[in-house]
């Protein structure tokens, strides 16, 4: 028994630091990589195109939510008034980069993962490194560079949306007057909830990209299956894992910068 | 080996080893590729070819042994040594390895994109050049799985090209084809081989077509070389491995002669 937890904490451990090496390793490979720029733009359309529709509607129904929850909620103390400054602090701080991560690795993160492991299966990566270019950055080092660019921007847009959400429903529904409800969310948002939104989508992008394109990209390693299976169990595991680092991360990140 | 020979051999092969945990597929093979021929390495099915030319491409890490790419050893780790290796030399994987997701161009224009200084127009006149070369040039917007089988090889052929490789190194290239596609690819690799004057290493276990394509031919037995010579020297030679290797048709018939007479299967009862 005693064994076995050594040596899955040893798994791990083992784990932990290839991932380590295999993001240092991307962005290292990106030095001197030829067409980088072009490989980028390309990877944060994807990543942005794809992701828009999804995060223009999940961002406004949390801003719908977040106003009629927090209106009625504010109502029982007579401060509807502060529904702005609910609504945009809910936003800013956790529930926009949160969710915005979440979108973005259930779209964006899992196609990644998907089409590195089926790239990995049909010797796609092995012909790239036979040829001498490096699979790191060609394939891994432009979505994590993009990653780092398109993550803040989602999130911002999906805080914009939720807070056109949050004006719906509370002044639109509920008749609270729309000047009442912008100049709160004007008062509430200060810089620094700003820089810890954008902290948080920044550090999400890497984490959550690097991940799934770590899974991808070892899919042939996948001790519990192989061929399309390993690719099908390879995507899961980078989905699962990059929502539970998302909430992780946003916990270590908000006990420091709060 | 003399100093002339040496100079002629654009690759050298020397006791490759290489195991995957308790399994030996490579045990000390040796092979010489002359500059400007094409070899074929016979054997049969987990013979270790494939590990052979994938230790070559450095898919692979061999356990021990050493190569020698024109007169210069190719060390573990020397990444100077292996970046010029890969700069001359091109793979064809055996499942064509194309990229889905590009088309036929793009294919052929990666390596020049990744690997060289050139400018756009360039590259794209050089990829035309050589889908041009492989006759595929009107199917350049179309992506791999829109070609047949045939037009893939060929544009994998044309991707492993582009580049002007010395040596071009062959997995495979005919496996799961029918008689017919046999014959095509091999006559094709030959003709683009004295057409653009590389070094052709091929791996296979189609006897007939590489006997007839090759300049020189080896077969690999249990991890081993145990022959290397021309065509001819091939076909007159007495040793046992290659005497089964390439009278294996004969083999054949005598085992289904001896099942039509019943001979077979009173051998196992006994």
């Amino acid at each position: 028994m005693l064994r076995a937890v050594g040596r899955y904490s040893l798994s791990i451990v083992h784990e932990l630091g290839d991932f380590a090496l295999f993001t240092g390793q991307a962005f290292r490979s990106a030095v001197g990589a030829r067409r980088l720029g072009r490989r980028i733009v390309r990877a944060g359309f994807e990543q942005g195109v794809r992701c828009l529709p999804v995060i223009l509607i999940v961002g406004m129904f949390t801003g719908l939510v977040l106003g009629l929850q927090g209106y009625y909620v504010l109502n029982r103390f007579g401060s509807e008034g502060l529904l702005g400054t609910l609504v945009s602090l809910s936003l800013v701080r956790e529930l926009g980069p949160v969710l915005a991560a979440l979108m973005l690795v259930g779209q964006a993160g899992s196609a990644l993962a998907a089409e590195l492991g089926i790239q990995r299966n049909t010797e796609q990566i092995a012909a790239l490194e036979t040829m001498g270019v490096s699979s790191h950055a060609y394939l891994v080092a432009p979505r994590l560079i993009a990653a780092l660019l398109v993550y803040p921007m989602q999130t911002a847009l999906f805080v914009t949306v939720g807070l056109w959400g949050g004006s719906l429903s509370g002044s639109l529904l509920l008749g609270l007057e729309p000047g009442v409800y912008w100049s709160s969310v004007e008062r509430a948002i200060a810089a620094p909830d700003v820089r810890e939104c954008f902290t948080k989508a920044a550090t999400f992008g890497l984490l959550t990209i690097s991940l799934c394109a770590y899974h991808g990209f070892n899919a042939h390693r996948c001790s519990s299956a192989t061929g399309a299976r390993a690719v099908s169990a390879s995507t899961t595991r980078a989905v699962v894992q990059s929502s539970i680092i998302v909430l992780a991360a946003d916990y270590v990140i908000t006990s420091f910068l709060v | 080996m003399g100093a002339d020979s040496n100079q002629s051999m654009l690759l050298n092969i020397e006791g490759l080893y290489k195991r995957f945990e308790e399994n030996v597929v490579l045990d000390g093979a040796s092979l010489n590729v002359p500059r400007g021929s094409l070899v074929t390495v016979l054997g049969r099915s987990g013979a270790g070819k494939s590990v052979l030319l994938k230790c070559l491409a450095d898919v692979v890490q061999p356990d021990a042994g050493s190569i020698l790419f024109d007169g210069k050893p190719l060390t573990v780790g020397d990444a100077a040594a292996r970046a010029d290796f890969r700069r001359r030399c091109s793979f064809l994987f055996q499942s064509n390895a194309l990229f889905d997701s590009l088309t036929a161009l793009e294919n052929v224009a990666l390596p020049l994109e990744q690997t060289t200084d050139l400018s756009d127009k360039e590259i794209r006149a050089r990829s035309l050049e050589a889908l041009q070369q492989i006759e595929l040039e009107v199917h350049q917007d179309r992506y791999p799985s829109q070609l047949s089988g045939g037009m893939q090889k060929r544009l994998a052929l044309a991707r492993a090209i582009v580049t002007r490789p010395e040596l071009v190194l062959f997995d495979e290239p005919t496996a799961g084809l029918d008689p017919l596609r046999r014959n095509a690819v091999f006559a094709m690799i030959a003709k683009y081989q004295r057409q653009f004057g590389f070094t052709a290493l091929v791996v296979t276990h189609d006897l007939t077509e590489a006997l007839i394509a090759s300049d020189r031919v080896a077969l690999l037995d249990k991890g081993r070389m145990c022959f290397e010579g021309t065509p001819a020297e091939f076909t007159a030679s007495n040793a046992t491995v290659v005497g089964d290797f390439r009278d294996s048709a004969d083999a054949l018939g005598r085992t289904l002669a001896a099942i039509r007479r019943g001979e077979a299967l009173q051998s196992e009862d006994s």
